[in-house]
């Protein structure tokens, strides 16, 4: 009781030491918090990529493409249960700045393909029989305020032009980790106007995604598939979603390595400032703790002083820090939902966060505590005056 | 020597001090009693080892060699934590500074020691009441060290150092920074601890009037006593 009492006083002794400390515990846990809830969604993206599908693309390269053709022949491949061709679009809507996914995707195929997609019957409907339907993740839909029936203008990139949408569908994510800001539309018109406009590059496919019957055999039918175009004119290089998703984000693995390696300097950091500050504290106290031991008591009373106050500081802060986090991941998710669908604070992120917390209380608290508890007395004494 | 009989016995104490790797001797061969009961004053010229010697007695600081002998228990024996327990019940402490702890009020500074008994809460405010009232600071319990003056402060931790009823009581230059008003005050409390309450003190002082209220004063001199 006496402790518990003793240790809050202190902690509260130079109360803007006390604060400037907490908070700068509290910013920390906060930044680390929000820094791992980052890296954490990144992987689980990659790890949410279906193992059933596979990724079918030109072996040269993502930028050359594949003959429609291939499409049948993929087919028929033992193993492959459906096959959907897809192009990259990269139609900007109004602004630059307005980045979202865009895809032309064969309707029927995909959404089969992509069952984490959840659209209701009539809209699934209405997007097969519109040739200029598209179908929008519910985030990005909000965004825009685009309503079922809303024409959208995209502006091509890749293929030059003004292309005009109906948005047919709003689909949710049957998961929190689904994305819900994809726009894709019929592949079909895509190509129809590539053959009207520029012949040459119709029939052409940036991508086949190829849905196999038996996860366990994705490896041997994606070897299957790459021997069947093997010495045509455009060879084939299939491998999982997964894989296709990482080769992709090999750049971004590196960002991501980079700032798993900042949150943990962010808290080393902080544990170096908490712990110059704990040592000032107890050094300015050496006397006081030398009075306490004059009067009987042992050092480990004195070690559990200085200790318990470091922890509570520490975790005064962290538990600022942890509270914050979620408002400010709530921010982070309504103000950049077009790089992150979901900004989720993970309940093992909240616990890592405590620990951190506590390693800093206690790693600070190391060294002042064994200063405190080992002075002689006569020389804590002799500090006075 | 002193009569045995005494509650202190002190003999052929020496204690020394490392300077980097010179040997600095600052007591050399002490030996004297205290009666029970006695008052005395330790003078002598800065760092002639007042506080030192008076250390060795309270235990807070080893001998290096010699023995001192305090009602009975040979205290050189003892271990850290022994010392420790042997403290919290023998002997009460004065300090030039009054060492209070800021963040307690007078009531919790002079409660300290007994948290390390087995008193309960009823009796430890009990206990803790007599001793304000002897000091005469009932009124002022729920203040801290920083609402009172010097000389309440000294009072306060005087009230700290009788609070467990130990036979002896170290003073060192409890006067040393106080006005002569409180100071006054401070030794008229000490001589009514010996009177009434048949305390020992042992008390480092440069004070002249502080000496004379002690019943025997001895002079330490470079490590020597000139006297006795
Ligand atoms: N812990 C210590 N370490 C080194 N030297 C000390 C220590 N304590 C005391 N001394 C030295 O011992 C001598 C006596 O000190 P002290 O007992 O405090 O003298 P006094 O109280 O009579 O002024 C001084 O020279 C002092 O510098
Ligand atoms: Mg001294």
């Amino acid at each position: 009781m006496f402790m518990l009492k003793y240790i809050i006083r202190n902690a509260f002794r130079h109360k803007l030491r006390s604060l400037l400390t907490i908070t700068g515990v509290a910013i920390a846990i906060l930044a680390f918090g929000l820094l791992r809830t980052l890296v954490g969604l990144w992987y689980l993206g990659v790890e949410s990529s279906s193992s059933t599908r596979l990724v079918t693309r030109n072996a040269i390269s993502l930028v050359f493409s594949l003959p429609i053709s291939y499409k049948e022949r993929i087919r028929q491949i033992p193993g492959v249960s459906r096959v959907g061709a897809m192009n990259w679009f990269g139609g900007i809507y109004i602004s630059e700045k307005n980045f979202f996914p865009n895809f032309a995707v064969e309707p029927r195929a995909y959404l089969d393909l992509y069952p984490e997609f959840l659209l209701s019957q009539e809209e699934q409907k209405g997007f097969l029989l519109d040739r200029q339907g598209a179908v929008v993740g519910r985030k990005l839909a909000a965004k825009y305020g685009w309503k079922l029936g809303d024409r959208v203008v995209l502006k091509g990139t890749i293929f030059p032009g003004q292309w005009e949408f109906i948005v047919r569908g709003i689909y949710r994510g049957a998961q929190r980790s689904t994305d819900e800001t994809q726009f894709f539309f019929n592949w079909d018109y895509l190509n129809e106007t590539m053959r009207r406009t520029i012949p040459r590059r119709a029939d052409q496919v940036g991508i086949f995604v190829v849905g196999v019957s038996n996860p366990e055999r994705a490896a041997e039918v994606a070897q299957a598939i790459d021997s069947t175009f093997k010495n045509s004119l455009a060879e084939t290089m299939s491998e999982t979603e997964k894989a296709f998703q990482l080769s992709f984000v090999a750049m971004t693995e590196a960002i991501m390595i980079a700032i798993q390696i900042v949150s943990y300097v962010v808290i080393v950091i902080i544990m170096v400032v908490a712990a110059n500050t704990m040592a000032m504290t107890a050094r300015e106290r050496i006397s006081e703790y030398a009075t306490l031991k004059t009067l009987g008591f042992q050092w480990h009373h004195i070690a559990g002083a200085v200790f318990g106050e470091s922890l509570f500081i520490a975790i005064l802060g962290g538990s600022v820090g942890i509270l914050g986090t979620f408002p400010a991941a709530a921010v982070i998710e309504k103000e950049l939902s077009q790089f992150f669908p979901s900004f989720h604070v993970a309940t093992s992120t909240t616990l890592l966060q405590l620990a951190a917390a506590l390693i800093v209380g206690a790693s600070s608290a190391v060294f002042p505590t064994w200063r405190a508890a080992t002075i002689r007395i006569a020389d804590g004494l002799r500090r006075i005056g | 020597m002193e009569s045995e009989t005494g509650i202190v016995t002190i003999r052929n104490v020496t204690k020394s001090y490392r300077r980097g790797s010179q040997v600095v001797p600052v007591l050399e061969d002490i030996s004297f009693g205290i009666r029970s009961g006695e008052f005395l004053a330790l003078m002598g010229p800065s760092g002639s080892g007042k506080s030192t010697l008076l250390n060795l007695i309270a235990g807070i600081d080893k001998v290096d060699s010699g023995s001192i002998s305090i009602g009975g228990c040979e205290i050189t024996t003892l271990s850290d934590s022994e010392l420790a327990g042997w403290r919290a019940v023998n002997v009460g402490f004065v300090f030039q500074f009054y060492n209070l702890i800021p963040v307690l009020t007078a009531y919790e500074n002079v409660e300290l020691p007994l948290l390390l008994t087995r008193l309960t809460r009823r009796e430890r405010r009990e206990h803790v009441e007599a001793a304000l009232d002897i000091v005469s600071l009932s009124d002022r319990m729920d203040h801290r060290p920083s609402q009172l003056s010097g000389g309440q402060q000294q009072r306060v931790a005087i009230a700290r150092a009788v609070v467990t009823d130990p036979a002896i009581l170290v003073a060192d230059e409890p006067t040393g920074d106080l006005d002569r008003v409180s100071a006054g005050e401070i030794l008229s409390l000490m001589d009514h601890l010996v009177r009434d309450f048949q305390k020992t003190i042992i008390m480092v002082t440069h004070d002249p009037r502080a000496a004379e209220k002690a019943h025997v004063i001895r002079h330490l001199e470079k490590g020597l006593l000139t006297d006795g």
